[in-house]
């Protein structure tokens, strides 16, 4: 029984990490945020399952911030905010899938080394979590650095949140503070970002970022 | 009340001090409000001390105060060091509040001195009382701030701003090595309580390493070469009387916080320190003397002899370590004791000097020796104080700086008995290079004195200059008749000291009072004794004698006649000779050693009418090879590193990963 808990702990972590490579080779915005739902939908089971685990009950509040906003209220604005914008049906190449995807195994395979040597003494559980946890982050980093379209990096944000939080989620005993700050965190940066790219559409019709390195000059 | 509990009494009287002249900035009487106040709680804490010191030698008392971190408290302790070091700072900040009640009537923005000038008194009361090391940084720090603020008083003139900008660049730099210094003191465990670092057992590479940064932390506040160059620069731009503060009493803390930290903190010396704060010392004797020979700014030349005096007394201190390694500790208590005695010494003559400096800049507008001259005419009493403050600083008999450097010297003979080769061999280099410094320091005083005051006007200014108030010569004839004192009863102050010495090295000089005749007997009396009173009766008799000779026997008449005038019947004061030229053949001698001297003669040739010159450029050479190309490197990588100023999002995006990436990697290679 004991052994079933944990591999269910871990099949929902690895889920996450799939998703998040899934989400390095869409090309098409409305793809690409409901894969970032999906991802969403993942973390609170995830962080649910967890709580079932620990006996946390207030893990499940944390679960359903994350269904909430981040599966539902989220995706539903960003579908909104690029049919406003008028780009939910460009196709917006992504560079070199292959070598992305290489990257990112290499990511993952680098957070898993830090991960398990670094956390030599701590639960297996919590370990294995938290190396999930750092390829989620780190593959969020390498999509927002990837993507030259803001919406994409906003999202390649939000997914890094996504492993904060499982992260936060899977050390024993983390106070219920911390994962509502993240979740409003997420919210935030959501809300000015959102904003911003209504700023930079007004100003350059565009929200492509190479666009807007061009007004800066020198580059 | 506890000792600590009335002196820090003193010190927040001397903050509220400062808060009031905040309050006061533009009244009129702020500015004797502000000194009278100083001097009156800088007198009370010194009487006090001096009766502590008679009262209860070798006492100590501690107090802690709820401020500062919280798990730590501010602490506050008393012991013989911090008694003696105190003493230093009060005597000189009340002679200092004393000038300043006349000085600062001519001190055109006082709002921009009156409250710093409370709050660094009080800074550096509070840098000798702290007993923690938070305390003491933050104290540190307190104190630096304020005595930049009181540099940059006359902040219109581009010179001070680049002085008061290398000297907070040189003072933090110092604060980075002193803390760094405690760190490694306080250990992983952070112990910044004194007490619990004195518990504690260093190692010899932590300590060799805190030796190094409290010599680099210390050392450039206190001026040693070759961290000295903010000090030239420094001293000479703020107000006289905060440069005679400055340079006769903040360097004096900067060595409290150098022996509190070697002598007291660090435990058992190893004894290549002492190589190491001997060869310092004695460079910087003999270059801070050279340095000053070549000034012909008055303020500036006596900020260079602050250097040459920081290396005596770390002479002292360095012997007192080698006599302390090797278990001599009655040669190491006589060595530290001359070192401490110096310091007294220093700032007693040093303000003095710089009062006088004062006196000649409020009288003639004036800091440049070659406007000046003649002024023992004018201002006979100013005249008066400052030669017997130079008399003293060139160490002659009878005055105070005589008998410092003579314990000095009778330190050094001990080192026979050292038993390490390079210290034999090193000790007597460096008595030698003090000697030189000696000799060359009386050289410049002669010249500083014989430009500025003897001779014939060299401009106007100085031909109508007027004596000085009575305040600036009442804080003048104090500090010479501490200077005349000190000299005459040299037994009382080594006495004073002695609980200094058991404190930190457990022996003492041989008690000194109850000699007859008031002479100094520093190790037997077999080998040698000093008695300042006998060389003064001898000195005053003797020259009595001669002046009722001279004028019973000489003839009474008064005659008038030219002068040699080499042919030229008008007497221009410009044919005297100049600072430049006394120093000149000096300068020939030792200039290239300290200096890249270039001197160019432009003769017209026969037929033109223009004037000959001479031109001689100094260019410091420690200034060009240790400071120029760190001037360089910074500016060189402001230069490329402006460029990340200008990055796109997405590059700054990559940065973030790639440096990322890097750590995660070097973790996983490492671990």
């Amino acid at each position: 029984m004991e052994r079933i808990i944990f591999d269910i702990a871990h099949s929902l972590a690895g889920g996450l990490v799939l998703v998040s490579f899934m989400m390095l080779y869409q090309d098409r915005l409305p793809a690409l945020i409901n894969i970032f739902a999906v991802q969403a939908v993942l973390l609170a089971l995830s962080v649910a399952w967890q709580a079932y685990m620990q006996d946390a009950p207030h893990l499940y509040i944390t679960a359903g911030i994350a269904l909430v906003f981040k599966a539902m209220i989220i995706p539903v604005a960003l579908h909104r905010i690029i049919k406003q914008l008028g780009i939910h049906r460009e196709i917006e190449p992504v560079v070199g899938i292959g070598s992305t995807m290489f990257i990112g195994i290499g990511l993952v395979a680098l957070s898993m080394v830090v991960m398990l040597r670094v956390t030599g003494h701590a639960a297996p559980v919590a370990r294995e979590d938290l190396a999930f946890a750092l390829s989620v982050i780190l593959l969020g980093m390498l999509m927002m650095v990837t993507r030259r379209n803001a919406v994409g990096q906003v999202i390649g944000f939000m997914s890094l949140e996504n492993g904060l939080v499982l992260a936060a989620t899977g050390a024993k005993g983390m106070p219920l503070v911390v994962e509502i700050s993240i979740a409003f965190s997420v919210l935030i940066a959501f809300i000015v970002i959102g904003i911003f790219l209504f700023r930079i559409r007004e100003r350059f019709d565009t929200v492509d970022l190479s666009a807007l390195d061009s007004h800066r000059g020198g580059q | 009340m506890t000792p600590v509990a009335v002196l820090l009494w003193a010190i927040a009287a001397l903050l509220g001090t400062a808060v009031m002249a905040v309050a006061l900035s533009r009244a009129a009487v702020a500015t004797q409000l502000v000194y009278s106040a100083c001097a009156v709680i800088c007198g009370v804490a010194l009487l006090f001390l001096l009766v502590h010191l008679v009262g209860q030698p070798g006492s100590t008392t501690s107090l802690s105060l709820p401020l500062g971190l919280p798990w730590l408290g501010a602490h506050f302790r008393l012991d013989p060091l911090a008694t003696f070091f105190l003493i230093v700072v009060d005597l000189g900040g009340a002679a200092a509040s004393v000038y300043g009640l006349g000085y600062g009537r001519h001190e055109t923005a006082p709002h921009r001195v009156l409250p710093f000038f409370a709050a660094f008194l009080a800074g550096m009361n509070l840098v000798v009382l702290a007993d923690d090391a938070f305390t003491f940084l933050l104290c540190w720090e307190f104190m630096s701030l304020t005595s930049w603020a009181l540099v940059m008083t006359h902040h219109q003139d581009k010179e001070n701003t680049r002085a008061g900008y290398i000297y907070l660049v040189m003072a933090s730099f110092g604060t980075l090595a002193l803390l760094l210094a405690f760190g490694l003191l306080a250990g992983p465990d952070g112990h910044y309580g004194f007490a619990a670092i004195r518990a504690t057992e260093h190692t010899p590479a932590v300590a060799g390493l805190v030796l190094a940064l409290a010599l680099l932390g210390a050392g450039s506040k206190a001026g040693l070469v070759p961290l000295h160059v903010w000090l030239p620069l420094a001293h000479p731009a703020a107000p006289s009387h905060v440069s005679a503060l400055m340079s006769g009493v903040m360097t004096k803390v900067a060595i409290y916080g150098f022996v509190r930290i070697v002598f007291d903190l660090l435990g058992q010396p190893a004894w290549w320190w002492s190589l190491v704060v001997l060869f310092l010392g004695g460079i910087s004797t003999v270059l801070g003397v050279i340095y000053a020979l070549m000034q012909h700014d008055l303020k500036r030349l006596l900020a260079y002899h602050t250097v040459e005096n920081i290396g005596i007394i770390y002479i002292g201190l360095g012997l007192a370590l080698a006599f302390q390694t090797n278990a001599m500790n009655g040669a190491a208590a006589l060595a530290l004791a001359a070192a401490l005695f110096h310091v007294l010494n220093h700032s007693i003559f040093k303000s003095l000097l710089f009062f006088g400096a004062g006196a000649v800049l409020t009288a003639t507008h004036e800091r440049d020796m070659e406007h000046l001259g003649g002024l023992i005419h004018r201002m006979p009493y100013t005249s008066f104080a400052f030669l017997v403050g130079c008399v003293a600083i060139s160490a002659l008999p009878p005055l105070n700086g005589f008998v410092s450097e003579w314990l000095t010297f009778q330190a050094i003979l001990q080192s026979t008995n050292l038993p390490q080769w390079s210290l034999k061999i090193m000790v007597p280099a460096v008595g030698g290079l003090l000697a030189l410094s000696a000799a060359l320091a009386a050289a410049c005083f002669v010249k500083a004195f014989g430009v500025t005051f003897l001779g014939r006007p060299r401009t106007p200014a100085a031909a109508q200059a007027q004596e000085v108030d009575r305040f600036s010569l009442g804080a003048m004839f104090i500090c010479a008749a501490l200077c005349l004192l000190a000299g005459i009863l040299p037994g009382l102050v080594i006495d004073g000291l002695a609980p200094v010495t058991l404190s930190l090295i457990g022996d003492r000089m041989p008690v000194q009072t109850s000699i007859p005749w008031l002479s100094i007997v520093p190790i037997t009396a077999g080998r040698s004794s000093y008695n300042g009173l006998l060389v003064f009766a001898f000195i005053a008799f003797s020259a009595s004698l001669a002046a009722y000779v001279i004028h019973r026997f000489a003839s009474r008449a008064l005659r008038r006649a030219p002068a040699w005038d080499c042919g030229y019947p008008d007497l221009s004061p410009v044919t005297q000779y100049t600072a430049s030229s006394f120093a000149q053949p000096i300068r020939r001698v030792f200039g290239d050693l300290a200096f890249r001297v270039r001197e160019k003669l432009d003769m017209p040739p026969p037929g033109d009418i223009r004037p000959a010159r001479f031109i001689a450029t100094l260019r410091d050479r420690i200034w060009d090879t240790l400071y120029m190309p760190v001037v360089r490197a910074v500016n060189f990588g402001a230069d490329h590193l402006n460029r990340l100023q200008f990055l796109t999002i997405r590059r700054y995006l990559n940065l973030v990963f790639l440096t990322l990436i890097t750590l995660l990697l070097v973790l996983a290679i490492w671990r």
